[in-house]
Formats: C-alpha cells, sequence, structure tokens
C-alpha cells in the first residue's frame, strides 16, 4: 500500500498534467461515478436522480449538470464537494443537452414533449422553448454558437436552431433515429449519427452555418449482424483528423478518418457502448458500455483499448473536467 | 411565460413552411370491424372503446410534427363497422377519396375489404394473421403490417429451439382460426426441427369460460385433459379464440412451460416493453389515451408511420408512388424494436422481430440468435421467399 501511494506521488510529480475527474451518469443505478484519469481509480459514486442520462459540466469546472430525466429537472453538483445545488428547470423528460460555450445558457432536449427548451443557468428561468420533431434527442452547437442543433428520433431531422431568435432555420432530413450531433471544432462540418438507420450523415456547413448533406458513413464488422452496427455517440479531435462512433450493441468504437471519411479501424469496448468523451489533452478517449455497467479508456493515438473500469448500474453519459 | 412564447413559436412554424418544399396533403383512415364477441377470459384484456383508433391518433400526431417542418398536413378518419356494415364502410371511404386505409378486421373480410377498395387504394392489415393472406391470396394493393401467424409461430419456435425444448406438447382449439393457428405451429416444428409428440384438441363447447367460481373446474378439469402425455419439453397453445390458454400454466399435469397463446406469447407490442426507447412510445401512448398500448394500436401507429415515412421521404402523396417507395430497398423505419422494419417486395409484409411477453417483460425478442438469412435475419420469421405462392406482387 506504502508502495504503491508513494509510487502515485511520484507520478503526480513528475507528469505535468494534473488529473482530471471524469463524471459518469448511471441510468438505472440513479448515481454519478467519479473516476481519477490518472490513477483511473473510482473517488466516489454520489446520487443523482432519477434516471440520469446527459451530463456536462461548467466551463470552469466547478458544475457538472446532470439531465435527472424521471425527475423532469436537470440537476446540478459542485464538482468538489459532490453537494448538490440548486436545479434547474428543463421541461419533461430531458435527455441530452449542450451548453452554450460561455457556460450558459443550456440547450436542453425533452424527449416526451418534443422541446427544446433554453434554460439560464444563472438566474434558473427558462429562456425559450423551441418546438422541434418527434423524439427530440441529440443537441450539437456550432463553435461559434450561433446555431443549435437538435435530432428527433421519430420524425428523423437535424434541426438547426439560431442562438439568436429561437427559430429553426434549417431541418435535414437524415436516416433512422438520428441520436447525436457533432460539429468538428472548425465548424465547417457536423456529424449526426442514426442508430437505427446504422449510418453518420456528414454534413458541410456553410460559413453561416447553413447546412448541405454532404454523404454517409455506413459501417461493416465481419461477423458483427449489420443490424447491430447502431451508432451513437460521436466525437472529433480537435484538428478534425479522428472522428471516433460508439456503436451500441456492436460493441464497438469506430475510428474514421477525418480527411477520407474512410473507417480505418474498429475498437472492441464494453457491451452496448453509448456515449464518449475525450480527456481534455485527448489523449484518452472513454466510452460508457450500459449492458457491461463499466467504462473504457481508449488509448487515442494508438487507437486501442487500455482498460475498463466499472461503474454504476447502466452507465449512459461521461463527461471529463476541464483542465 | 408560456404566453409569451406562443408568438415565437408560431413565427418558427412560418419561417419553416415558408421555406419548405411545396405543401402535401394527406388523408388516411383506420377501419375497425367489430365483432360480437365474448368478454375476455382475463379483464386486464377488456377492448377499450377506442381500440386501434387510439394507436393512430398517435401516429397522426407524429406525422403532423413531423410534417409540419415540410409543408405535409395529415388528415386523419377512424370508422368502426359491424361486420355486415363494413363494405358500405370502406365504400365511403373510398368515396371520400381516402384511398391509404388500415384495416382491424378477421382475415376473410380483410380480403373482402381490400379487394372492394380496388386497385387505386393502399390498404394496411393491422388485424389479420392468416398467413394465406400473404401466399396465395395475396393482393397487390395491401401491405401487411401485423405479423402472420407464421411468424409469431416461427418466433416462438425460434426461442424454444434455441432453449433445446423440441419435443412439444400442442393443444389447439377447435375453431377454424385455432386450426389455422396450430397448422401453423406444425409448420414451426417442421422448419425447425422440433417434434410434436402429442397433438390434442381443446373442445369449444361454448360453456362459460369465467365464473366466480371458475377455477375450482379449471383446477380439477385441465390436469385431466393433459394427463398421460408423451414426454414433452413444453406445451404450445393454439388458442387464437381465447377459450383456454390462460388456465394451462400451473394446472397441466406435467409441470412444464406454456408458449404460444398463454405463458410466452409472440407479440408486436406490449406495455411493458421499453428497450430501444419504446419508453418513450409507452409514455406518449398512455399521456394521449390515459390507458396502455395494445397490439391492435401498435399495429395502427405503424401503418400510419409507414405512410407518413413514405410521404417524408419522397415528398408526394399518390398511391402508386407511396407503394413503390415502401415495396423499395430505400424502405426502412424506427419501430421501437432494436432493427429497422422493412417490408419484404413479393407480398407486402413488414420485416420485424416479435417479443415474447410473459405477461410482466419481454422475456425474449425474436429472431435469435443463430438463425441466420442470406437477406436478413427477419426472414428467418414466416414464410420466405422461394417457397411463397404469392404472385400478385411484380418483383
Amino acid at each position: 500500500m506504502r508502495h504503491l501511494l508513494l509510487s502515485t506521488a511520484l507520478l503526480l510529480a513528475a507528469g505535468p498534467a494534473l488529473a482530471n475527474k471524469i463524471f459518469v451518469s448511471n441510468e438505472k443505478g440513479n448515481t454519478v461515478t467519479v473516476i481519477d484519469s490518472e490513477s483511473w481509480e473510482v473517488l466516489t459514486e454520489f446520487d443523482a436522480g432519477n434516471r440520469p442520462r446527459g451530463i456536462t459540466i461548467s466551463p470552469d469546472g466547478t458544475h457538472l449538470y446532470v439531465c435527472a430525466s424521471d425527475d423532469n429537472l436537470v440537476r446540478v453538483f459542485d464538482t468538489e464537494t459532490y453537494e448538490e445545488l440548486p436545479s434547474l428547470p428543463s421541461g419533461p423528460d430531458p435527455e441530452l443537452f449542450v451548453l452554450h460555450p460561455s457556460g450558459n445558457p443550456l440547450y436542453i432536449a425533452n424527449e416526451d414533449d418534443n422541446l427544446v427548451t433554453v434554460t439560464d443557468v444563472e438566474t434558473r428561468q427558462v429562456l425559450a422553448e423551441v418546438p422541434v420533431g418527434v423524439e427530440p434527442e441529440g443537441m450539437g452547437i456550432s463553435p461559434n454558437a450561433a446555431f443549435v442543433v437538435n435530432t428527433s428520433e421519430t420524425t428523423n431531422m437535424a434541426h438547426f436552431i439560431s442562438t439568436d431568435d429561437y427559430q429553426i432555420k434549417h431541418n435535414i432530413l437524415v436516416d433512422q433515429r438520428p441520436r447525436y450531433a457533432q460539429y468538428t471544432d472548425d465548424g465547417t462540418r457536423l456529424f449526426v449519427s442514426s442508430e437505427i438507420g446504422g449510418t453518420v450523415s456528414v454534413m458541410d456547413i456553410a460559413e453561416d452555418g447553413t447546412p448541405t448533406l454532404a454523404t454517409k458513413i455506413s459501417f461493416e464488422v465481419p461477423g458483427v449482424l449489420p443490424e447491430w452496427l447502431q451508432p451513437v455517440g460521436v466525437k472529433v479531435t480537435k484538428d478534425g483528423s479522428r472522428i471516433f462512433v460508439a456503436l451500441g450493441p456492436a460493441n464497438r468504437v469506430a475510428v474514421i478518418d477525418g480527411e477520407s471519411l474512410e473507417v480505418l479501424d474498429y475498437i472492441l469496448v464494453g457491451q452496448r457502448v453509448w456515449q464518449l468523451a475525450f480527456t481534455p489533452d485527448e489523449k484518452y478517449l472513454l466510452t460508457t458500455n450500459g449492458n457491461s455497467n463499466d467504462i473504457t479508456v481508449i488509448d487515442v493515438a494508438g487507437e486501442k483499448a487500455l482498460r475498463s473500469i466499472p461503474v454504476g448500474q447502466q452507465p449512459w453519459g461521461v463527461v471529463v473536467s476541464p483542465n | 411565460m408560456r404566453h409569451g412564447l406562443v408568438g415565437l413559436l408560431l413565427g418558427a412554424w412560418a419561417l419553416v413552411l415558408g421555406s419548405a418544399a411545396s405543401a402535401v396533403e394527406v388523408s388516411y383512415a383506420v377501419l375497425r370491424v367489430d365483432y360480437p364477441v365474448l368478454a375476455p377470459i382475463s379483464r386486464l384484456e377488456r377492448i377499450p372503446v377506442d381500440m386501434g383508433f387510439a394507436g393512430a391518433e398517435l401516429a397522426n400526431q407524429d406525422n403532423q410534427t413531423t410534417g409540419r417542418f415540410l409543408g405535409h398536413t395529415y388528415t386523419l378518419t377512424t370508422v368502426s363497422a359491424a361486420p355486415d356494415d363494413a363494405p358500405a364502410a370502406i365504400d365511403a371511404l373510398i368515396e371520400e377519396g381516402i384511398q391509404l386505409i388500415a384495416v382491424l378486421a378477421r382475415d376473410e373480410d380483410f380480403l373482402a375489404l381490400a379487394d372492394r377498395a380496388g386497385e387505386e387504394a393502399l390498404i394496411f392489415n393491422a388485424g389479420a394473421g392468416g398467413s394465406a393472406l400473404r401466399d396465395d391470396a395475396c393482393r397487390a394493393n395491401v401491405i401487411h403490417v401485423t405479423p402472420s401467424d407464421a411468424m409469431r409461430a416461427d418466433a416462438v419456435a425460434q426461442f424454444a429451439m434455441w432453449k433445446k425444448w423440441p419435443r412439444w406438447f400442442l393443444v389447439a382449439g377447435s375453431n377454424p382460426a385455432d386450426i389455422e393457428l396450430a397448422e401453423a405451429y406444425r409448420r414451426s416444428a417442421r422448419k425447425f426441427g422440433a417434434k410434436i409428440v402429442e397433438d390434442r384438441t381443446f373442445e369449444d363447447t361454448g360453456g362459460s369460460r369465467r365464473a366466480d367460481t371458475g377455477h375450482v373446474l379449471v383446477q380439477r378439469q385441465i390436469p385431466v385433459f393433459s394427463q398421460d402425455a408423451e414426454d414433452h419439453d413444453i406445451v404450445i397453445a393454439a388458442d387464437a379464440s381465447d377459450v383456454f390458454a390462460p388456465y394451462l400454466p400451473f394446472h397441466l399435469w406435467d409441470p412444464r412451460p406454456v408458449l404460444g397463446a398463454a405463458g410466452l406469447r409472440p407479440v408486436t407490442m406490449h406495455p411493458a416493453h421499453e428497450a430501444w426507447g419504446a419508453t418513450q412510445y409507452q409514455t406518449r401512448f398512455e399521456d394521449l389515451t390515459g390507458r396502455r398500448v395494445r397490439e391492435e394500436d401498435y399495429d395502427t401507429w405503424l401503418a400510419l408511420r409507414v405512410v407518413s415515412e413514405a410521404v417524408t421521404r419522397t415528398g408526394v402523396s399518390d398511391v402508386p408512388a407511396l407503394r413503390d417507395y415502401i415495396l423499395s430497398d430505400d424502405f426502412e423505419l424506427a419501430a421501437f424494436k432494436g432493427v429497422p422494419v422493412t417490408v419484404r417486395p413479393w407480398n407486402g409484409q413488414l420485416r420485424q422481430p416479435i417479443l415474447l411477453y410473459d405477461g410482466r417483460i419481454t422475456a425474449s425478442v425474436s429472431p435469435q440468435d443463430g438463425f441466420l438469412h442470406q437477406v436478413s435475419p427477419l426472414d428467418t420469421l414466416g414464410i420466405d421467399r422461394p417457397e411463397t405462392a404469392c404472385t400478385a406482387f411484380a418483383n
């Protein structure tokens, strides 16, 4: 034990990067698991309301936001003490959300009510409710914060909502059950995953934010039924060179070349891989594995799985504290 | 706050409509034939007045929400009719210019109504399970949304074989629909290598099925009925008429699991199903109707979602174009079953997974692991292309 502590201390002293906290929402366990990104130890697990799914963190890393779907609100926690702070109104059944890059407001998808709710995280007031398609889920925001993109799972569209006037400016039809929307860091591309359609739609984004459907990426793994290749979470490296797509019950994360949009590899992870998050240095990619109740740590440069860490019951979302 | 938002919302609609493609108007209907039937054995299964219509209403709301972004509008008409009045009812719908009609009726009536509607119409079968309707009696103007008896029987058979329960005791009712269902199970047994070691008929004598002390008689009769059977792994209940199947579990002479019309049942949907986003479907349905979903509701919901998906992707509402799209390789639809549902172009049957429901949870879903097919695992359920006698479809 003493020995272990000593080596940990040495490691801490040697590496310039501070450890980050990894927060995982456990949908069935009604908890959030906190993991140290240096030691990969579970630091704690705390109650997070009923059916926690979407999870994000303020840019300064002090506040953790959790969609407590069955409580119909967003719960807020102090990331140091894990104390619960006053909740935010979210509209019914919040599933996923995205925070404005400035840290305010929060754009929330209300799955049961065909709405996107915009909530001021400081005044805790609802600023707007935007009607969208049936079963809104995926939420993305353009890097210049001009557009919030919502995907509606039964309508099968990506809705482009202006953050100025909260009006929908564009609708793009995509394949069945769109789950997640992710812009590249330079804002020129948007990726939308379609779980049941089995594809990722790639959109070119013009200077003024106008989207054009460019192509669709599909997946193929020998020995895996095509029906099981169900894209959900999507993350893109800052330089846009690699796109990672969680493939749900295929238990794999696809690695895609950012230039050619070719699938380069499939990384085997835990069961029913759902959402993804990078560590701030992009050294690691973390995956939530809903059916094996763990997360997988992927070495981004090596494009291989390093280890699995058990978390709570049915992990859904994951976010990492900033440096 | 809410009030202030309304103006904003209307503005959003106007903008979307303004930039949308040309307006498309879709009129569709649900025709439900109401048969004189006895109350179900279990009062949990009492038939609600809005059976089937509620599912259609939910689909219509879903479709309207999607349609708003594209300038598409949907108008739903729901009609119920006694068997004798059904032909006049479908005539009236056709006369009104409604050519997209989901029908909830028994096999014979369904076929007669589909023929009566004519080739210009597209009829969606949401209730008739007869395998012949998809086979030698198939019709080019019909899309079968509900699975055939053969598909349901195969769903049960695959599960039984996966469990290595190949020795079956088949108990069939004596009514024509029961006999047909039993035949579907015999076919499934042959297809997947199960053996029907005991085959008995439970006569429908027309006696009272449910009474205050019904269980007293049941507890004495069922063991006697089921004694001295060949050694078997499971009991398969072919009881389309709801006469005896619910009495089998726990009363059999030999303690064996029951599958089919009781015990583990093959269904298109049930109110406890949560996987693949179905929780949202249940919540929306219950908010709308104040009751739990039934298979009839899911089937009509799916029928109208099929229409809307075709309208959304093609941008038109004319029947031949919609039919072509629905039968094409491009058509696929998410239906809370984990995989896209598609349509068999050679007989108009919707491919779909079938849930195996124990009355409380989804115990399993067929097709089962390891049952493979060159086109789709879903084609391991039901009569397949090489065996079909359906010739109404050109492809």
